[in-house]
């Protein structure tokens, strides 16, 4: 049994425990807080390392066999997603340090539970146990969220609460109906019996994926189950907003999971499932996105909404269903994930700087070390608009170079040209509004401490260098993205791996 | 008895959305709650309906109900348990916060 | 040694230190500048042989090989000639600049700016690779849009550097399109592969919008018709930045981008039409407006366009001379324009105007610089022995010859000699309005020869006009050659770079053109009164701004539509599409929705149960609005859920649900407390009628679907668990087993979803202030005993008899319904009714705990039991048991995973207690106000 698989699951959970009790000082909370996630990035990459050469490890839980008891396996997608994420998780947890986690409760304990939980879904093997670790890292979420207070925080956290007890609540009825009709939980296990469904039964299967498709959708985002995200994202502090940019993305990657596992092209009577929705749910809210993204009267609504487009890109890679798509989509997702948490961290250092502007989006006084700001801004929108050079473009191009392969390539081809047009445009206006129609204040503004400005910009410029990493070392990540999207169109192997300890190719 | 059941899970749910989707905060909590009781309901009935079967291994017994539900039931109405009881203080704080109890946080006079 | 990536780099890297050189002086900065690209021209040197001997070095580096993305530069002809221009003028852009610029503008900045778009314009001339050629473009873009809007506080400026961004930004974005097909075309995105694969492009379906796609990028890029009107705007930018972007660089790209595909992509009618087509308006309309424009640099601004359109022409007519013409156009209009924008800088710089109304007689005070701008005008008008009569000579020759073997041919001379026509009254008109035509008009400062280094960078453009006009033979023949070598991808024909080619077509559309001109010129009055009166308005940039504005305000109406901040909204939506999507999974299926599987029957006393729940169901939707009331009914529902839980054989449940009940009744109670007691009537009736009919069909939708499963024989993994409970997990209580062991891990999630959600409530609540109601619904003032004795005393009572059935209810757990949770919430329960009636107060000080630390250690043994198990090198939570015989107690089971029960029992005592303890605190803290007011009275 290989201890690796479940280590990035109990260490931030253990972290949590720790913080829980030792209840010391603030100092040693971030303290430990910080060694969490150094540790949690080294495990991560030891996973990693571990299914590099394609094997896929299983980990039984209490020892009971799948599909009995549940099972964490480890593809390289969910090491894909751990590498992600403990990747993310540093920076924005180091901008937290600058007094986010002091202004409320038990920041570090939901900053390592929230860990605790996406680690653990992308890792599990278990449909209802995916269905628990979404309640965790919503529950840590809804406290994040809410960490600090002010009026329209609360706000969005109800509407954002809400909107997540509904899709849990349709959750279980679609894991429930499975069972019902399955009689199994183990996803390897549900493959299988999916695909072997009599006529009868197919339909409440048909259902069944289907709600589950909703669900991941509203974790996604996608068009029409986006309209939670503007308001939670715009009004979560600077750092739990830039966590969340994983968030949408667990969604994608549930998405992924059921589409190439349960549902792929050789489940049966439910194959090609979420086929006719996928794709345009995916363009639509692209487009979607975008317009948001230049109608937006405040900053961080705006990258709220670029976040929802991103979504739709992502997802469009994902829906084109081949190799080549879903490898550009795997590329895309780190990319995606740190340009939009670098922009939430300098959203949040600009609405500091404008007082009364704030982040909305009118000319306001020349903010201090308006230099620095805007350069690491221009840099943070080339990213995130897609433009060359960065890896937002390769992503953006592999994905393109896959959609021509797909009927719908015209149409494909104008909505991701025309979407990064509108992205680029609403970004240029920002900028222009932000940085150069800015009026000098009559006292002149107070030059900031360089070392204070550095720590503070630290994060957001850490998070374009690894965008920047992507982007020279797209050649092997490339490939690796091209392994994990064969592996996951090759559903036989993860389902062997499951339900045949050791039958790994 | 299936046919009631089914009826049963078909009015709570009904009842839960309809008061989901009121403007308050108290009545949205109420419906949240019967959502969760339908969807626990469901997935209990998931181990299809079995009476007078005894519910621990003895010996000698005709048979039992699927304890597999029943293990997953527990297990939601303990997390719906955790999520009304952050639901009901939340409405609370934007009731503190906002001055009102309305959803959106308008005053509609 | 991969020399010509180097190349490309090096004004990248050189910008950083010119930047920070500015800090300390302007002059270091300068030279840091024009040493980085003395530097840059120093790289490409030792390769420059190769493309006169007709070779083309090609140099790569893998980057993204499974996409076809390589780092591969390519060096021949045409990448020399655009090199030379792209760092000779650059170089003498860079010496002009220092003296351009006042002390106020930060000159690092400029450079730093320059050198980036420098690199990215070597990057585009570079290009073996089509995509990393598209990289480049962009970065042009991008460094451009920094460089024209270097003086932002200006409007102008920040407009014409946001339109330029946008309209040559959508170009890049269509380019990238048509270079995907291509690739996709050819299989290749190398130009080496490209270039041979011309009559299979051709041949291609996709021909056609590949071809529209890339020359989008074309146009947009060099400023062809209809997007000709970004170039003027971009005039805002300082005018070193024009010389050089919009006279020798950026705006050529385009047009080297026609010279580079010109072998793969010429030679269709599309191609001939549409190039030519557009390169015919643009030249017609460039030459026409840029008479009529007053400022200086506008004037040059719509010549510029003009002459790219005749560019654009010269491919479009497509002959492999035109090419050579095209090519050799590209060189002499780079020299006389950029001196020309020099020119006009200066103007500009020691008048402080650029208008032409004012600046007027110049050459008394500057004749000099009137030399220098009359000599390169004359080229631009196509006067004899200066280089641009060269190029337009051999321009007029291609278009009279393609008029030869066209329908209605006789139009293009004729259009194009118009265009020369105008072309020389606007060039007298730079002359004649600037240097004479009177006195100037009050201009801000009185106008001087400039500094002797500011000519400098004219004088050598200058005297390349007028060298390579005539000797051209002598000159530019051989780079010409080469560079036409590399466009042709074969030998140029035969062509005769001479002075005199005696009496041909030619010749006589030039002296038209010359003589035209100046009647032109003469008669320009009332042209202008013509133009001012007609013409104003023609302009397609109001176009561009009509469809941002309605791009911008379409889109506000679109999204503030759909996000309307409305919870109810949102919910609506959510719950619809879920239904749709549901049934979208019932719909085409013939199979009937009842199954085959045997039913129950229905009995008296579960239909008396059921009409009694929907009753109070109904009661608790209808009478919402009273909101005790409503949370009573709610109440009654979960005990009926109980019911229902015993009636179908699930004990444990039972109890969990009346436990759960009970508490959450409770805090409801509390909460209520706070709230108002009624919900005022708010949604419409339509409003309602919706929200019902979602309701309904969610309803049907959940009621149908429970009936098809139910009615539906199965088989689950439920049998393992039946045969494996006692065996295997050491306990008869199979649902239990599964909790803590079989499926422990979904329970060590569940409790840390409590254990979370206590902690984010005590978050929430902490530093929260919440004052209730002194009174109730019917407004009678509240009792003001708040903890009845007899109350108080039971509850002491009963505290002991609690823990010990709790106690009891956990050990029994594993073997009969119970457990740890069911335990854990019967404790806290008892605490609650401590605190409900004795007060937070007096319960704190005799449960003296901390709930917080209760949820530590429950989370800490589940944790500890989890690992113990990989000490002994099992997976984590593998359980063990084992029975032990205890003297008193008899044989007793202890089994490993009791120990991970006794932390869900802790955990969900201390989550339960903290939530209500917290919330039993918000009473007091607002009871003490109250307090006062009573005993006040």
């Amino acid at each position: 049994m290989n201890h690796w698989v479940i280590a990035p699951v109990l260490w931030p959970w253990l972290a949590g425990i720790l913080l829980l009790l030792g209840r010391g000082s603030l100092a040693w909370q971030r303290g430990v807080s910080i060694a969490a996630v150094a540790g949690q990035l080294g495990l991560a990459l030891v996973l990693a390392a571990e299914v590099s050469g394609g094997s896929i490890l299983v980990y039984t839980l209490g020892n009971w066999s799948a599909p009995f008891g549940i099972v964490l396996v480890a593809d390289r997608l969910a090491a894909w997603m751990l590498v992600v994420t403990a990747l993310l998780a540093p920076f924005a947890l180091l901008y937290a340090l600058r007094g986010d986690d002091a202004a409320g409760a038990h920041f570090h304990i939901l900053f390592q539970l929230q860990l605790f939980g996406l680690n653990g879904a992308f890792l599990t093997g278990d449909l209802f146990n995916l269905f628990v670790f979404f309640e965790i890292l919503l529950m840590a979420s809804y406290g994040l969220l809410l960490h600090g207070s002010g009026r329209k925080r609360t706000r969005a956290g109800l509407h954002f609460v809400t909107i997540n007890l509904i899709g849990s609540t349709l959750f279980l009825f679609a894991a429930g109906t499975l069972y019902g009709v399955l009689g199994t939980l183990n996803l390897a296990d549900l493959a299988l019996k999916v695909a072997a469904a009599p006529p009868e039964n197919a339909p409440l299967v048909r259902v069944a994926g289907l709600l589950l498709f909703s669900v991941f959708a509203l974790k996604a985002a996608l068009l029409p189950f986006y309209l939670w995200l503007p308001d939670a994202y715009a009004n979560a502090s600077g750092s739990v907003a830039a966590l969340f940019a994983i968030m949408t993305k667990v969604g994608a990657y549930s998405i992924l999971r059921i589409d190439t596992l349960l549902f792929g092209p050789n489940a049966g009577l439910a194959a090609e499932l979420l086929e006719p929705w996928l794709l345009p749910m995916a363009m639509a809210t692209l487009l979607i996105g975008v317009v948001g993204a230049l109608a937006s009267l405040r900053l961080r609504q705006q990258v709220a909404y670029l976040v929802v487009a991103s979504v739709g890109s992502l997802l469009i890679a994902f829906g084109l269903g081949s190799v080549s798509g879903i490898a550009a989509g795997l590329y895309y997702l780190p990319h995606t994930t740190f340009a939009a948490a670098a922009l939430f961290l300098l959203a949040d250092s600009i609405t500091r700087r404008r007082s009364d502007q704030a982040d909305r989006l009118d000319p306001g006084p020349t903010m201090a070390s308006a230099g620095v700001l805007g350069g690491l801004f221009f840099i943070a929108a080339v990213a995130v608009a897609g433009l060359p050079p960065l890896s937002g473009f390769l992503g953006k191009f592999l994905t393109l170079r896959a959609a021509l392969a797909h009927p719908w390539w015209p149409w494909l081809m104008a909505i991701i040209l025309s979407g990064g047009l509108i992205s680029l445009i609403a970004l240029a206006r920002t900028g222009s509004l932000l940085f150069y129609r800015a009026v000098p204040p009559e006292n002149p503004v107070t030059p900031e401490a360089p070392s204070a400005l550095a720590r503070e910009l630290a994060p957001s410029l850490g998070l374009l260098l690894l965008v920047a990493g992507l982007t020279v070392a797209a050649g092997p990540l490339a490939q690796g993205t091209q392994a994990a999207a064969s592996q996951l169109l090759q559903p036989q192997y993860y389902i062997q791996a499951v339900l045949k300890p050791g039958g790994t190719p | 008895m299936e046919v009631l059941l089914a009826l049963i899970v078909g009015a709570l749910t009904t009842g839960g959305i309809y008061l989901a989707l009121r403007a308050r905060t108290f009545p949205l909590v109420l419906g949240l709650t019967l959502l969760s009781y339908a969807v626990n309901l469901f997935l209990f009935a998931m181990g299809r309906l079995t009476v007078g079967q005894p519910p621990v291994i003895v010996s000698g017994a005709p048979g039992y109900a699927d304890p597999v539900p029943q293990a997953l039931v527990l297990t939601a109405i303990v997390i719906s348990f955790a999520m009304t009881a952050f639901v009901i203080v939340l409405a609370l704080k934007a009731r503190a916060e906002m001055g009102n109890d309305h959803v959106d946080g308008l005053h509609r006079p | 040694m991969d020399l010509l990536l180097i190349a490309t780099l090096t004004p990248f890297l050189g910008a950083v230190p010119t930047a920070a050189l500015a800090r300390s002086s302007r002059t270091q900065a300068a030279w840091a500048a024009g040493f980085t690209v003395l530097l840059t021209l120093g790289c490409l040197l030792p390769l420059v042989g190769a493309p006169f001997a007709g070779e083309t070095i090609i140099q790569r580096l893998r980057w993204l090989p499974s996409a076809g993305l390589d780092l591969a530069f390519r060096f021949d002809g045409l990448s020399l000639l655009f090199a030379l221009l792209i760092l000779g003028i650059g170089l003498l852009i860079v010496l002009y600049a220092s003296y351009y610029l006042s002390e106020r503008d930060p000159l690092g900045r400029f450079y730093a700016y320059l050198l980036l778009f420098m690199g990215s314009m070597l990057g585009i001339v570079l290009s073996e690779n089509l995509i990393q050629l598209l990289i480049f473009w962009e970065l042009t873009s991008l460094s451009s849009f920094l460089l024209v809007s270097y003086w932002y506080p200006r409007e102008e400026a920040r407009n014409g550097a946001r339109m330029a961004l946008t309209v040559t930004g959508a170009g890049g974005l269509a380019l990238l399109g048509g270079f995907l097909l291509l690739g996709h075309i050819v299989g290749s995105y190398d130009l080496s592969v490209i270039l041979k694969a011309g009559d299979a492009i051709r041949a291609h379906a996709l021909y056609q919008p590949m071809l529209v796609l890339v020359l989008l990028g074309v146009f947009t890029k060099s400023a062809q018709f209809p997007f000709h009107f970004w170039l003027p705007n971009a005039m805002a930018a300082p005018t070193p930045a024009s010389a050089y972007l919009h006279s020798a660089t950026m705006v050529k790209a385009g047009l080297f981008l026609l010279a580079r595909l010109f072998p793969a992509l010429s030679g269709t009618d599309e191609w001939s039409w549409l190039v030519g087509g557009a390169g015919l308006v643009t030249l017609l309309l460039g030459a026409f407006f840029a008479l009529f424009q007053h400022d200086l640099k506008g004037l040059l601004a719509y010549s510029t366009i003009s002459h790219l359109g005749l560019i654009a022409l010269l491919f479009g007519i497509g002959t492999p001379l035109a090419a050579v013409a095209g090519v050799f156009h590209i060189i002499n209009h780079a020299t006389f324009k950029a001196s020309l924008f020099m020119a006009a800088g200066i103007i500009d710089h020691e008048t402080g105007s650029r208008d032409m109304r004012k600046i007027n007689g110049l050459w008394k005070d500057m004749p000099y610089t009137g030399v220098l701008a009359m000599v390169a005008s004359a080229a631009m008008a196509g006067v004899p022995l200066l280089n641009g009569f060269l190029s337009k000579e051999m321009f007029f020759a291609e278009a009279f010859g393609a008029a030869t073997h066209l329908r209605l041919g006789w139009l293009l001379p004729a259009a194009v000699t118009l265009a020369g026509i105008f072309a020389v009254a606007y060039s007298l008109r730079f002359i004649h309005d600037v240097f004479f035509n009177g006195d100037p008009i009050d201009l801000p400062r009185t106008p001087h020869e400039p500094p002797r280094w500011m000519k400098v960078p004219m004088e050598i453009l200058v005297l390349l006009c007028l060298v390579v006009g005539i000797l051209p033979a002598q000159t530019v023949a051989p780079l010409l050659t080469a560079a036409s070598t590399a466009v042709l991808q074969q030998p140029p024909p035969a062509y005769d770079l001479a002075l005199w080619h005696g009496l041909n077509p030619a010749l006589a559309m030039s002296v038209i053109a010359l003589i035209g001109g100046g009647l032109i010129y003469g008669g320009r009055k009332s042209l202008f009164a013509f133009h001012d009166r007609h013409l104003q308005g023609l302009d397609a940039e109001r176009v561009y701004n009509a469809w941002l504005d309605g791009l911008f305000a379409a889109s506000g109406v679109l999204t503030r539509s759909l996000d309307t901040g409305s919870l109810q909204r949102l919910l609506a939506v959510v719950i619809a599409a879920a239904l749709v999507l549901g049934m979208a999974g019932f719909l085409g299926s013939p199979t009937p929705l009842t199954g085959s599987r045997p039913l129950l029957p229905v009995d008296g006393v579960s239909l008396v149960a059921t009409l009694g729940l929907l009753a109070a169901l109904a009661g608790a939707v209808i009478l919402h609005r009273q909101r005790l009331v409503a949370l009573i009914l709610i109440g009654a529902v979960g005990l009926v859920m109980a019911l229902i839980f015993i009636k179908f054989s699930a004990p444990d449940l039972a109890l969990t649900q009346l436990t759960v009940e009970m508490v959450t009744v409770v805090l409801l109670l509390l909460a209520l407390y706070f709230l108002p007691q009624q919900s005022p009537v708010e949604s419409t009736p339509t409003q309602r009628s919706t929200h019902l009919a979602l309701a309904i069909a969610g309803g049907i939708g959940t009621a149908l679907l429970t009936w098809a499963v139910l009615t539906r024989p199965y088989d689950s993994i439920a049998g393992y668990f039946l045969a494996n409970s006692v065996p295997g997990g050491g306990g008869t209580n199979v649902v239990n087993v599964i909790l803590v062991d079989f499926r422990g891990y979904d329970t060590l999630g569940e409790i840390t979803v409590l254990a979370l959600a206590a902690l984010g409530i005590y978050a929430l609540l902490d530093r929260l202030r919440l004052y209730g109601p002194t009174q109730d619904a019917k407004g009678q003032p509240w009792d003001a005993d708040v903890h009845p004795v007899i109350m108080g005393t039971l509850a002491r009572l009963l505290l002991p008899l609690a823990l010990l059935v709790s106690a009891f209810i956990f050990l029994r757990g594993h073997n009969l319904p119970g457990g740890g949770f069911i335990a854990g919430l019967l404790t806290a329960a008892a605490l609650i009714v401590q605190y409900l009636a004795n007060g937070i107060a007096w319960s704190q000080e005799r449960l003296p705990w901390n709930a917080q630390r209760f949820i530590g250690i429950g989370l800490l043994a589940a944790a500890v039991t989890g690992l113990a198990s990989l000490v002994v090198g099992y997976p984590f939570l593998t359980s063990a048991f084992t029975h032990w015989h205890w003297p008193v107690v008899g044989d007793f089971e202890l089994a490993s995973a009791m120990a991970f029960d006794l932390g869900v029992y802790l955990v969900v005592v201390g989550a339960t207690l903290l939530i209500l303890i917290r919330l039993g605190l918000l009473h007091r803290s607002e009871r003490r106000p109250v307090r006062a007011r009573s005993s006040g009275v």
